[in-house]
């Protein structure tokens, strides 16, 4: 145990003292040659060229960086309901994030919070419990890629359009159930309707699929969920 | 998670639009005439066409469309490769500022997430970096670890070092320590909760995707120095990760 824990600090110390040594002599050899070369080949009269024939009387015009408002993020919240197998249907309702990283594509993140029923078993004995309180909360996290598949627009009535999108998404993420975190793989899809330029009404469907041992054998569980959200870019 | 959950609805509270400021730009066309699309993508129809020489406002800018609105009060999306031309009204063409290739050799900050495998168990990491040379830069991890028989949270702080930060693809070098917690599954008995501190060495490859944004694969290996008598290696990959810089 001491060798490992000493290995590891005589090679943290070692890269401390070299990787950067590397670097500064790579800079070193860059810099000075130009300068030495730029000094041998001054004119002799070098003072004289300098000086302007003619001084340019123009004002100095003031540089403004555009400052253009990008709207790539888009945040917002959603409700709807979840069915986690085996332990009823119930409301879930979250919050998500998403970056547009171009017209095709985009990354979202989405945080969820939903409450397990009670499973058939416990109905019908009556007093048994699987879960305690506490248990019975469902948390999920997913970090996803999104692909606007069919982008369009929707016409309502003959003066109005709105751009819409249908989507897919996909990710991995965590769910803790159960009192547990267990690896998660979700997916589905979404229509996006945007009302205005920078709100989006979002319809989205969602498996969540992960692994559970909770009933005594190791299962693959499907939770399908169905959500309505509201979005804001920005 | 349910605390962090309560920040992310807090946020969302807060990020319903505020005001925004008035200061619109003008830009004159530069190009032979421009297209109004209606919507921010290549498919929308064309609805609008405006002449060289006029001028227009821009609103607001999605990936890489641009709202504008006319003279006469219409407002379309136009594409990047037709903006690249306008000018401001003084005759100055507009500064767009592209990330690009220089901008990812200049970069300071970098963040992002990866998944991989952790000793067979599945990993989700999320990464910061700030680089104060071309070659060095610390590397800060965060990462989430589901096994089948316990979880896990891992915080890592070490040393990154680009060997070609100029190439497109460039293999690195890393070497830091952290700290673990293990706590094992609810349904194990007699199983207690762990903290480990951890020590990694490891190497991967940095691939610039385009604009701000690039792929990573990692490969760590970790030492656990353990309350036991053996301390444990484990193998970790990081088989994907996507960053972005600024």
């Amino acid at each position: 145990m001491e060798v490992s824990r000493l290995r590891l600090l005589f090679l943290t110390a070692a890269a401390a003292a070299v990787l950067p040594g590397c670097a500064w002599i790579d800079r070193d050899r860059g810099g000075t040659p130009e300068r030495v070369l730029a000094a041998e080949q001054l004119p002799e009269g070098s003072a004289t060229v300098d000086r302007p024939v003619i001084e340019p009387q123009v004002e100095r015009r003031e540089i403004r960086r555009p400052r253009i408002d990008t709207e790539d993020f888009e945040l917002g919240v959603y409700a709807g309901i979840l069915s986690i197998e085996d332990f009823e249907s119930n409301a879930v309702y979250g919050a998500r994030l998403a970056y547009h990283l171009t017209e095709d594509f985009f990354l979202e993140a989405a945080l969820g919070r939903s409450q397990a029923g009670r499973t058939s078993y416990e109905k019908l004995s009556g007093s048994a419990q699987l879960l305690s309180g506490s248990e019975r909360d469902y948390t999920y996290y997913a970090l996803s890629a999104g692909w606007n598949a069919l982008p369009g627009e929707v016409f309502v009535g003959r003066n109005r359009a709105y751009n819409t999108a249908f989507y897919l998404v996909a990710g991995i993420g965590s769910t803790r159930f159960a009192g547990d975190d267990r690896f998660t793989v979700s997916g589905g899809f979404g229509y996006r309707v945007l009302p205005s330029d920078r709100i989006a009404v979002h319809i989205d469907v969602r498996d969540h699929v992960y692994d559970i041992d909770l009933l005594g054998k190791k299962k693959i569980v499907n939770n399908l969920e169905a959500h309505l959200g509201l979005s804001f870019f920005f | 998670m349910s605390r962090l959950f309560w920040l992310a609805g807090l946020l969302a509270c807060f990020a319903i639009p505020a005001a925004q400021a008035d200061d619109f730009r003008n830009v004159v066309i530069a190009d032979p005439f421009i297209e109004l699309h209606s919507g921010p993508g290549r498919g929308y129809p064309v609805f609008h066409v405006i002449e060289r020489g006029r001028e227009v406002v821009l609103i607001k800018r999605r990936t890489d469309w641009f709202q504008v609105r006319t003279d006469r009060g219409l407002e379309g999306w136009v594409p990047r490769a037709q903006m690249l031309a306008t000018l401001e009204p003084d005759g100055q063409p507009l500064a767009l500022q592209e990330p690009s290739r220089e901008n990812y050799l200049k970069r300071r900050w970098q963040a992002g997430v990866m998944a991989g495998d952790f000793a067979g168990a599945s990993l989700i990491s999320a990464f910061g970096g700030y680089a104060f040379s071309d070659n060095l830069s610390i590397d800060v991890a965060l990462s989430h670890i589901q096994g089948e028989f316990s979880n896990g949270y891992a915080a890592t702080i070490g040393l990154m070092h680009v060997f070609v930060p100029e190439w497109r693809l460039s293999p690195y070098f890393t070497l830091g320590t952290g700290i673990i917690h293990v706590k094992p599954k609810s349904t194990l008995v007699r199983a207690v909760d762990r903290d480990d501190q951890i020590g990694y060495v490891g190497g991967g490859l940095q691939f610039y995707l385009t604009r701000r944004f690039m792929l990573r694969t990692e490969y760590r290996s970790n030492v656990i120095f353990t309350s036991r008598d053996d301390n444990e290696e484990v193998d970790e990959w990081k088989y994907l990760g996507f960053a972005f810089f600024f």
